[in-house]
């Protein structure tokens, strides 16, 4: 076999990220002095330099692979990848102030920030199941060590614990799927495996199993219900820093794992998984609503809200399966993506208000901790009001068309009824939403100090909230860029 | 007026005035500046509907005052504006109430003043929005927007129980509306990938689709009304709201529920309108004649109001449905003169608890000895409330009674006991607080209105009286697009 040159210039932006991990890393080991600030610029200027690669790398919509067909470059990855560098970018930047107070600030945090960026970035340029295994284990392995990172604290190294131990059980049942698919195609490669299964090579009860393996470990990592049990405490445990990573970052990774391996990978075997996918919504979105509602602390909260928000990306990816309409299986995962992605910015900036509040000693963790934000800055409560009624759904916020966008391709499937459990379960929803907007504008504030962030806090997080409402009112752009990046990478 | 885009101007005008408010007022140092600027920007959203009345073709059911543009070209949605004879009025009830609204709270409201305007004109600009929008995703979208200053309105400047209120009123109405949001995705589907709402009227549906979308509609608007038995948020919203929200809940937010029938329901599944008509005559009469009769033993002001704000409404869908031009013109007539008396007489309650701080019936008595001015527009507003004659409030009730009649004699007369319950209930508040000898010391103690609370009240029983003695331009505006719509019902979708 003749040894051809990998295509090293697809993958730039990956190496970029590896080889200042461990500038940053070194420099933190001999600058100790120095290393606060110069890992927290470095670590920016990483995100940023990435953020260009893939911008100026990528001229023309084509789908390409390099070292031999394991890493694919295409839009969807891109895509994804830029609103991964986009969550890292404002967890370092909300979070610096926290990670400060708590002296927290440490170079092996940005390492590991950037290691968990760098496993995502591979998770989504996977085009080989161990790849794609390698890219996961990467990613989860640094975001274990970032919630266990403020080692005195009980509350993180429960929470670290559990992640750790419901994750490694999740990668495991990931890769027993990957070995039986191994097994019955005799590939780890994407596209053969693909195209054995739609020419039905291969023992198809193993094929099966195989494909429930894989979605049990998709879900998982999505943390849907019913293997969602890690989702709440780790968010209540980790930093809110850290729970804003996991909260964006991952679930637009997992995106890509889903979307590669179930519709890129197995769409011939649609039939086994699509069951599965709309049990895994239907129980998301009941159950993340419902539970939701019981919650005092807002990142549990949120935990929950992100769980009804995953179902509905699964109904997004369950609502591709049709008689074969090329259009409608279209439209359903590009709004699937629309819907994560959407997800994604919401969740930066509710995660970032949280950090907005809290100060040395003080976590702003309880909804009650936003009582009277109105008078306290009329400003943030009106951005914060606009994350909420943007997860609730309600016009004109991003939020409304993203739902709007994957109800519309559920009802297009033909399968209202799911539509209408959707919205019934959305109204519920809005319950939760409606009581942090009550405790900001209707009752007194228990606490008058004012708010403490830095200037560029301020500013990104305004900018990211008032995101919602633009994009609200014209969400035609971020569709198309969601609509043509599944049309040419598919 | 050719090229000057009026609806949105109409729309967006009293929005980013609302903006605008927000910024120069932000602080209640800058009371002062911040209502200056509300009255210009919501007097300046009024003056640019003017032309909507003057050069409207009452000759014609088309669209008029057209704009259309893409919007989200992905979904085929389209900013597409337009009005006809039905939403054109509305349009201008709206924003002409909106300058009531914000004279109203001129010296009342003293905290969060900016807040409190500029809730009122954002909610102004989009509830033009509903009424003239005429593609289905941009309706939706601020049909929904709608409730987001409504809640904040009830829940910042409410009364003890607001919280309860807003949640409730917020919930209720979402509620209803997320499954209109489902219907319309299907039709979406089932018209091949169109949102315009011309095109869903003529798109041919078997009866069972047309039932299904009926009741998903009737869900929508029914709350929104509101309808027996899903009125119960309203009375809780009213009694906590501030006069100025009570005012815009009255005067216009119910008014979105009934025009929905008029937009979607009867011309996009007129044959389930047939089919259901029934079902929507029962409803309106237990709203007309039982929501009376509670009307009737309330002690509060306010709830009373608000019941029979229920009551009359139910004229309104009763008047639609009995698919005839006297009926739904006197029903939109209705609409309108319910606009003007509903928001005058909770303009008169909220004139009196600035004074007492008090709704009860009880703690008032013999107010006319110390506010005669008052009193008599007050009598004005309970008499339009009631129906007399000379009132606009007669001839909307009248029509419809008389249509009723003609389509049943037996729903005619079961509908024409409003006119003895309205009269009941109106009255006999009136005499309860106004008459009689002065009830204690506190009453003693009013004073009567000022200029400001005078003029307002003025402009509206103005109104009220043009409308009850000279109907017609009214009437004439709205005949070709009424005809319009009942040819089109009449017709049916099964052939």
């Amino acid at each position: 076999m003749e040894f051809e040159r990998p295509d090293f210039s697809l993958a730039a932006a990956e190496i970029f990220v590896a080889v200042m991990a461990l500038v940053v890393m070194v420099a933190g080991t001999f600058l100790r002095r120095i290393s606060r600030e110069l890992g927290y610029a470095l670590a920016q200027i990483t995100v940023i330099g990435a953020a260009f690669i893939t911008v100026f790398s990528v001229t023309e919509p084509t789908v390409r692979y390099t070292f031999g067909t394991m890493y694919v470059s295409d839009w969807l990855g891109q895509v994804l990848k830029l609103f991964i560098y986009l969550s890292v970018f404002a967890s370092l930047l909300y979070g610096r102030l926290y990670l400060i107070e708590r002296r927290l600030e440490k170079a092996e945090y940005y390492v590991l920030m950037l290691l968990s960026m760098l496993g995502a970035m591979i998770l989504v340029s996977a085009n080989n199941l161990l790849v794609l295994y390698l890219g996961l284990e990467m990613m989860t392995l640094a975001l274990y060590a970032l919630v266990a990172f403020d080692r005195d604290n009980g509350l993180r190294s429960e929470a670290a614990i559990k992640y750790f131990v419901l994750g490694a059980i999740s990668s495991g049942l990931l890769l027993y799927g990957m070995s039986m698919i191994y097994g019955a195609t005799g590939s780890l490669d994407l596209g053969t495996v693909a195209q054995a299964v739609y020419l039905g090579a291969g023992d198809e009860t193993v094929l099966k199993f195989g494909v429930a393996f894989l979605v049990t470990g998709i879900a998982f990592k999505f943390g849907v219900v019913p293997f969602h049990m890690w989702v709440p405490d780790v968010y209540h445990g980790a930093a809110t820093p850290v729970t804003l990573l996991i909260a964006s970052a991952p679930k637009l990774a997992g995106f890509a794992l889903a979307l590669r391996l179930l519709v890129g990978g197995f769409f011939g075997l649609a039939e086994t998984w699509q069951p599965m996918l709309m049990l895994l919504a239907v129980a998301s979105i009941v159950l993340g609503n419902l539970a939701a509602i019981a919650q005092n602390n807002i990142k549990r909260m949120l935990a929950y809200s992100g769980i009804s928000h995953m179902g509905f990306v699964l109904l997004g990816l369950l609502a591709g399966v049709t008689d074969g309409s090329h259009q409608l299986a279209f439209n359903a995962y590009s709004s699937a993506l629309f819907y994560a992605v959407s997800y994604a910015l919401m969740s930066l900036a509710s995660f970032g208000m949280v950090l907005l509040l809290a100060r040395t000693g003080f976590e702003a963790e309880h909804i009650d901790d936003f009582k009277g934000l109105n008078r306290r800055s009329p400003w943030f409560a009106a951005m914060m009001l606009f994350v909420m009624f943007s997860m609730a759904g309600i016009p004109f916020f991003l939020g409304f068309f993203a739902k709007f966008a994957v109800l519309e391709a559920v009802v297009a499937a033909g399968h209202t009824w799911l539509a209408v459990l959707a919205v019934i379960m959305s109204v519920i929803g809005a319950y939760y939403y409606l009581r942090v907007v009550k405790v900001m504008y209707f009752d007194e504030p228990t606490d008058r100090t004012a708010l403490i962030a830095s200037s560029e806090t301020r500013v990104l997080l305004s900018a990211n909230a008032l995101t919602l409402a633009v994009a609200g009112l014209m969400p035609q752009g971020l569709m198309s860029v969601c609509a043509y990046a599944i049309l040419t990478s598919f | 007026m050719a090229g000057i885009p009026l609806l949105s101007l109409a729309i967006w005008i009293p929005i980013l005035g609302g903006l605008l408010v927000l910024a120069v007022g932000g602080n209640d140092r800058n009371a002062p500046l911040a209502r200056v600027t509300s009255l210009f920007a919501a007097a300046l959203g009024f003056a640019v509907t003017l032309p909507l009345w003057f050069e409207f073709d009452a000759a014609t059911s088309a669209l008029q005052f057209v704009e259309i543009r893409d919007w989200i070209p992905r979904y085929a949605v389209h900013y597409h504006l337009g009005v006809d004879g039905i939403s054109m009025p509305f349009v201008l009830l709206n924003s002409f109430i909106t300058l009531i609204v914000v004279i109203a709270g001129w010296e009342v409201i003293q905290e969060r003043v900016a807040q409190y305007m500029a809730a009122f004109l954002i909610m102004s600009g989009i509830i033009n929005g509903i009424f003239s929008a005429m593609d289905a995703v941009l309706f939706y979208v601020f049909f929904e927007a709608s409730l987001i200053p409504l809640y904040l309105i009830i829940g910042i400047w409410g009364g003890p129980n607001r919280v309860y209120a807003a949640i409730k009123f917020f919930l209720y109405t979402l509620a209803g509306s997320l499954l209109m949001l489902v219907a319309l995705l299907y039709l979406f589907y089932a018209s091949n990938g169109s949102f315009e709402i011309l095109d869903w009227h003529r798109l041919p549906l078997d009866l069972r689709t047309q039932q299904l979308l009926f009741l998903a509609f009737l869900v929508a608007f029914a709350v929104k009304v509101p309808m027996w038995p899903v009125h119960t948020w309203l009375p809780d919203a009213h009694v906590e709201a501030p006069t100025g929200g009570s005012v815009v809940l009255a005067a216009i937010a119910l008014k979105l529920g009934a025009y929905g029938f008029l937009r979607f329901s009867l011309p996009i599944a007129p044959d389930a309108s047939m089919s259901f008509q029934w079902l929507i005559v029962t409803l309106s009469l237990i709203a007309v004649v039982y929501i009376g009769f509670v009307a009737l033993v309330q002690e509060d002001m306010k709830k009373l109001v608000a019941y029979s704000s229920i009551a009359h409404m139910g004229f309104v869908t009763l008047g639609f449905f009995v698919f005839n031009r006297l009926g739904v013109e006197g029903a939109i007539v209705q609409m309108i003169s319910h606009g003007f008396v509903s928001g005058a007489m909770f303009l008169c309650i909220g004139v009196l608890y600035d004074r007492m701080h008090s709704r009860r019936i009880a703690d008032y008595g013999g107010v006319v000895n110390v506010m005669p001015k008052f009193a008599a527009f007050f009598l004005l507003f309970a008499m339009a409330n009631s129906g007399l004659p000379a009132t606009s409030g007669f001839v909307g009730e009248f029509m419809v009674a008389l249509a009723a009649v003609k389509s049943n004699f037996w729903i005619g007369f079961v509908a024409a006991t409003t006119l003895i319950l309205g009269a009941a209930y109106s009255l006999w508040m009136y005499k309860r607080v106004v008459f009689g000898p002065v009830a204690n010391e506190r009453v003693a103690a009013l004073t009567d209105i000022g200029a400001r609370e005078f003029w307002m009240l003025a402009v509206l029983a103005f109104f009220v009286l043009l409308l009850g003695v000279y109907p017609a331009p009214l009437l004439d505006v709205m005949h070709a697009s009424v005809d319009e719509l009942l040819r089109h019902v009449a017709a049916g979708k099964l052939h």
